[in-house]
Formats: C-alpha cells, sequence, structure tokens
C-alpha cells in the first residue's frame, strides 16, 4: 500500500472535481478529490493532463490555491487563445475528471518555521500560490508580518477580491490596477516600478523574504527592483507563468 | 544576467517532469553550469519549450544545460550542459 502511495505521487492519478467557483469573469476555482492525495505545501502545484478521444494530450501546470490541509484545489485563468484553459474554465462539472501529478515543488513553498516578514508580488494569476501561503500562514496562526502587492489589469480582475479585502492580522494588501481604475480610486494605477517597490517593500535590513509569481516580464521586473533594494537573491523567490495575455 | 522574453518560464515548469525523471522533487536543487561555473537552484533557470522538447539554459551565459524529449511514453533526457546537479 505504501508503495503504491509514493508511486501515485510520481505520477498521473484521476482526481475528481467536487466542485467549481467563478472567481471573477476568466477565473475559475476547481476544488478536487485525489484519491491518494499525500497533502502538499503552500505555494506547490499540480500538473493536469487532459487526453481527448482521439488520444491527444495536452499537460498544463496550475498552482494549488488552497493551504496544507484543505481539500485540494486549482484556480485557472481562462486564456483568450488557451488550449485548456478554456475546458476548465467552461466546459468542466462537478464529477467530471481529469489527470494530475503531484504536489510538485521544494523551492517556491513556505512554512511558518521560514519566518518572515514576508513580501508576496503577484502578477494576475501569480496571486494563486500566494493566497494558498497566506492561508497557511492564518491557519498556522503565524505572527510573521506579510505585505502583499498585487498587480491587476483593473477591480473586476482581481482574484479572491473578497478574501484579501477580509485579511487576517498583519497583512497588509496593496493592489495596482494597471488598465482600469473605479471611479475615486486613490490606489496605485500603474504597473510596478521601482519607486513602487521603493514604497511598498520592507526594507532589506530587515532580512524578508520574498515570493514573486506571474507572468515571466512582471517575475524579472520585481525580482530585480528587489535585488536594486538590497534584497539578497537568494530571498527572491521567483515562479514565472509565462505569458498570459495579461 | 538578461531579463527572460514574456514566453519563457522557469524550473518551477518543469518540476513535474523532473520529478518523473529523478524520482524526487528537484526544484530547489543547485545546477552549475558547465560553461561559466554559474550555481543556480533549478527552479531559476529559464525553460524554453519549443515544439519538440524541453531546453534549460544558465541564465548566466545561455549555456544548454538540459534538453529533455519525450517520445512514445520515453523521456531522453541530456544534461551535458551541467556540471552537477545537487
Amino acid at each position: 500500500m505504501a508503495g503504491t502511495a509514493v508511486r501515485g505521487r510520481l505520477t498521473w492519478q484521476t482526481a475528481t472535481v467536487s466542485s467549481v467557483l467563478d472567481e471573477t469573469a476568466k477565473v475559475r476555482t476547481l476544488s478536487l478529490e485525489v484519491p491518494d492525495w499525500a497533502g502538499h505545501r503552500a505555494g506547490q502545484h499540480l500538473d493536469v493532463r487532459l487526453t481527448s478521444e482521439d488520444g491527444y494530450r495536452a499537460e498544463r501546470s496550475y498552482s494549488i490555491a488552497t493551504a496544507p490541509g484543505e481539500p485540494v484545489a486549482i484556480t485557472v485563468e481562462r486564456l483568450d487563445n488557451g488550449e485548456v484553459s478554456p475546458y476548465l474554465t467552461e466546459d468542466v462539472r462537478p464529477g467530471d475528471q481529469f489527470e494530475i501529478r503531484g504536489p510538485i515543488g521544494g523551492y517556491f513553498v513556505w512554512d511558518p518555521v521560514d519566518g518572515g516578514p514576508l513580501l508576496l508580488l503577484a502578477g494576475g494569476s501569480g496571486i494563486v500560490p500566494l493566497r494558498a501561503i497566506l492561508r497557511h500562514r492564518t491557519r498556522e496562526e503565524s505572527p510573521v508580518p506579510v505585505r502583499l502587492l498585487y498587480s491587476s489589469r483593473g477591480w473586476a480582475d482581481v482574484i479572491y477580491r473578497g478574501e484579501l479585502d477580509h485579511h487576517a492580522q498583519g497583512v497588509a494588501v496593496i493592489y495596482t490596477l494597471t488598465r482600469q481604475q473605479p471611479a475615486g480610486w486613490t490606489g496605485y494605477a500603474r504597473r510596478v516600478d521601482q519607486q513602487m517597490l521603493s514604497d511598498v517593500a520592507w526594507p532589506a535590513a530587515q532580512a524578508p523574504q520574498a515570493y514573486a509569481c506571474g507572468p515571466t516580464s512582471f517575475v524579472e521586473s520585481v525580482a530585480s527592483g528587489l535585488v536594486a533594494l538590497g534584497y539578497p537573491p537568494g530571498r527572491v523567490k521567483t515562479e514565472r507563468f509565462g505569458a498570459t495575455g495579461s | 544576467m538578461q531579463p527572460l522574453e514574456d514566453w519563457v518560464l522557469d524550473g518551477n515548469a518543469i518540476g513535474g517532469l523532473l520529478l518523473e525523471v529523478f524520482g524526487t522533487e528537484m526544484t530547489a536543487a543547485t545546477g552549475r553550469c558547465g560553461s561559466c561555473g554559474t550555481a543556480a537552484p533549478v527552479a531559476e533557470l529559464a525553460v524554453y519549450r519549443p515544439e519538440l522538447g524541453t531546453v534549460v539554459r544558465c541564465r548566466h551565459c545561455d549555456n544548454v544545460l538540459m534538453v529533455f524529449v519525450q517520445i512514445r511514453g520515453i523521456t531522453c533526457v541530456d544534461m551535458r550542459g551541467l556540471a552537477s546537479l545537487t
């Protein structure tokens, strides 16, 4: 039995969708039931493999949106020219099944013992693994202070908005809306730049741990920006999602 | 170190592939470039996914570190560009 569980972690298993939740017009969270799920760490991802009737296979990686101890869930953004995301965000129903592999990752992970202060930087759907980290911190009652800088196109694109607006103590959420802002918006209204990082980031002297996730161009820009503020490169963890059209 | 183009990924994206090939988590492992000697976590290496296969490059000198090609259920791994992976 133990051997089977180990093999399951290394290779593909069947996941059944237990529920779906539309987070925004283009983003949906799928909660999954996975028979031999070994548990996961905050920040990890899983691979999804879809096989069509003619045998064509497509694989994609999605960050796990929930904390260790919660049922495993992924949050998927529908890409306009996507091959897999339209299916996952529009067609999938509870009871549907697909193959998954994971959990994956030992670098872009956080546990309370890793300490802080924490600087989380999200570009678009890069918020997904960072939300798992925030939930894990809350569930573990970690006192580590957090600043989350979250860049989105507009207010309607902010994923998990309700949850982030009611964040736990010790968490500061700073939004920047790069294309459209609601009437009366007084927050940041531009892409993250060196000045914004300088305003928002924990001073390097406090030995913060940073996690940056989102489109590759976003991560490249913020990571080099933090190093320019004195963050040691080893204290800036990065996960690049490629080009998402954001 | 030049910024990566939009469509380039990093070693996190091949975590699953490495899990299958090595039987263990490898994104936090340190890869040392056989060409320039730069050491970095696998998660921070540049990952390119052309039509066929996966190519992993050194951020510092662009040297090809790893190439993976999957054909008929077999994964072919070429890691000659790496001096070490620990």
